[in-house]
């Protein structure tokens, strides 16, 4: 259980951060704004709670990993970046402009914080896999989250890398799946259903949680079980809402990818604001 | 006869109009997407036909194989994503499934080269590399809607592994309709000048009319071959013309390594070696940015063309 004053502390960032990903996406003329808003709260939890990270030295050795794997999230990684210290928050004025540091999935060679440059959906696992064994390999105890989308499941590549983690009890690894229940053409269910999620990923050799995955509560319990399990590499399948915090955005496949203009986002922004 | 419009229009989604039009005309084709519906412009299909379409949800080798699965009973897929999903992403599923087995099926894979937005993972500079290299595909490269309303029936009229890449949304008429006829590995002459010869693809024709022009005013007379067929090459269109000329420069929106300049070079190097340039993107992952910036930037504007060109006759 989170003391009220943690719960708090994650809420309002969790809020002010959002307002972030909506001023951007304003400034910027649209990002992936949908999958940003579901995915927000499990980044946060790893930003604010858990990530043994150092904003200071990107690339300390012992550090926790982190592995956007649905890298058109990267709008809403960019912002807990940047308000983490990797770089000044400034830089997020120009995100995806011409010439910045930031394109629309996060490039490693450019923003600081970023391990691994994803966007093309299905790579993530695979090397947060080898990452995971890297560190068992070297000796050192970091730990290794992967963060994937529903959608990006339809990818063989999860499912290969799904295998062998069960098969090298990568339990120094820990997947999230950001279940909005929505790709880009739709629902996911209707177009290459995915369910019963929970009984592949236990086919596959995996522990499964499945959470509220806006709900901090949830979250953190499930993350201090996967820390605590020595036995199988645990995968939280994260319950979420596609545009989660904007009520005209919620659970509606066009703003997948948009733009807002100034109405939007005031409005957008006095929706954020009436969250809890 | 003139085969250029005498000012570039603009036409919206011919892709998605002569896709609708094949499927009305021919109940063979079939049609794949991998979660990219609107954004590779099947959906007008997929309204009209929906039981010729497949959404297989983004898992694009298996799009290749189901594709090729359908070739073997006889339909005529057409399968959509990026570019570099269908390249990349499922290089072997087309090299084993569809080039080994001639499978007839018709790959398109929009937002060419530099042209996306989304930074290096969907900027597709090496897709004419990538297909041109598989024995028994055949690998297009258009520059306008002319030619995307036109090579759409001659693929599907084709017998075997096709690779285009397709430009979609707002794209420029230059061709005029009534005059131009696309064929496949036909390439086509714009002008004759006999200093320098320009071989452009895909939508590097219109900076390419532009650069000969500005050379035009330097004194510099160039010869343009636009050549939307990357493989098979017309290599007697190339060779014929670049007899008459001093040097060659060759134009695509790809990495100079593998695609159209890669297949020019090794078609003068066997046959008629001549001084060549080739512009395009260096051996480097571009940055993300707007089209006109990233043109600049990595030397694919006009400007950089006439360089080039510059620079070829000095090698003489
Ligand atoms: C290999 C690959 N295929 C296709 C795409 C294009 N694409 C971008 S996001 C997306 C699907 C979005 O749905 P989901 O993965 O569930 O993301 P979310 O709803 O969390 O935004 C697709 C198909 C891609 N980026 N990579």
């Amino acid at each position: 259980m989170l003391s009220n004053k943690e719960r708090k502390f994650l809420e309002d960032t969790a809020r002010r951060l959002r307002e972030r990903i909506v001023e951007v996406t304003y400034s910027c003329g649209g990002t992936h704004i949908g999958g940003a808003m579901s995915q927000h709260e499990l980044l946060i939890a790893l930003y604010y709670k858990y990530l043994n990270i150092d904003p200071t030295n990107p690339r300390w050795p012992n550090r926790d990993r982190f592995v956007l794997s649905k890298g058109h999230g990267g709008v809403g990684h960019a912002v807990i970046l940047a308000d983490k210290g990797f770089f000044d928050t400034a830089l997020l004025d120009d995100f995806n402009k011409t010439g910045s540091p930031f394109g629309m999935h996060l490039d490693w060679q450019t923003v600081p914080g970023v391990d691994v440059s994803t966007g093309s959906l299905g790579h993530g696992l695979p090397l947060a896999l080898g990452m995971a064994l890297g560190g068992r390999q070297q000796g050192l105890d970091y730990h290794v989250y992967c963060v994937m989308s529903d959608g990006e499941l339809q990818e063989g590549s999860i499912w290969e890398a799904a295998m062998a983690a069960s098969q090298f009890k990568a339990t120094n690894l820990t997947a999230f799946v950001d279940r909005n229940k929505f790709s880009l053409d739709g629902p996911t269910e209707s177009i290459m259903a995915l369910e019963p999620l929970d009984k592949k990923f236990e086919a596959f050799g995996w522990r499964v949680l499945s959470i509220d995955g806006h709900d901090f509560d949830q979250i953190c319990e499930a993350i201090e079980t996967a820390q605590a399990e020595k036995e199988k590499p645990v995968i939280i399948i994260a319950d979420t809402i596609k545009g989660k915090g904007i009520d005209f955005m919620e659970n509606q496949a066009a703003w997948h990818y948009a733009g807002v203009d100034a109405a939007m986002r005031d409005k957008a922004l006095e929706s954020i604001r009436k969250m809890k | 006869m003139k085969l250029l419009l005498p000012q570039p229009q603009e036409a919206y989604g011919p892709y998605k109009q002569a896709l609708i039009a094949l499927g009305k005309a021919n109940p063979k084709v079939v049609v794949l997407g991998a979660d990219l519906g609107v954004s590779t412009e099947i959906d007008g299909f997929k309204a009209e036909f929906p039981d010729r379409f497949f959404n297989v949800g983004a898992a694009e080798q298996n799009e290749i194989g189901i594709a090729a699965g359908l070739a073997f009973e006889g339909d005529i897929p057409f399968v959509h994503s990026f570019g570099v999903f269908l390249t990349r992403r499922a290089y072997e599923q087309v090299c084993v499934q569809v080039a080994m087995h001639r499978a007839n099926v018709k790959l398109v894979g929009v937002i060419p080269g530099l042209t996306s937005r989304l930074g290096p993972t969907h900027q597709a500079i090496d897709d004419l590399a990538l297909m041109r290299t598989l024995p028994s595909m055949t690998v297009i490269d258009p520059a306008d809607a002319t030619e995307i309303t036109q090579l759409v029936p001659a693929i599907a009229e084709y017998d075997g592994p096709v690779y285009v890449r397709m430009m979609r949304r707002e794209v420029p008429v230059l061709f005029d309709p009534q005059a131009y006829k696309f064929e496949i590995g036909k390439a086509v002459q714009l002008a004759g000048g006999k200093d320098v010869l320009l071989v452009t693809t895909g939508m590097m024709l219109s900076n390419t009319l532009k650069a000969a022009k500005a050379l035009e005013d330097q004194g510099i007379r160039a010869s343009v071959l636009h050549s939307p067929t990357v493989k098979p090459l017309d290599s007697q269109a190339i060779l014929d013309l670049a007899a008459t000329c001093k040097a060659v420069v060759t134009v695509e929106n790809h990495l100079t390594a593998g695609g159209l300049g890669s297949a020019v070079a090794e078609l003068l190097g066997d046959q008629l070696p001549l001084p060549l340039k080739r512009v395009g993107v260096a051996d480097t992952f571009a940055a993300p940015g707007s089209p006109e910036y990233l043109f600049e930037r990595y030397g694919l504007d006009a400007t950089s063309i006439v360089n080039a060109a510059v620079a070829s006759k000095m090698v003489r």
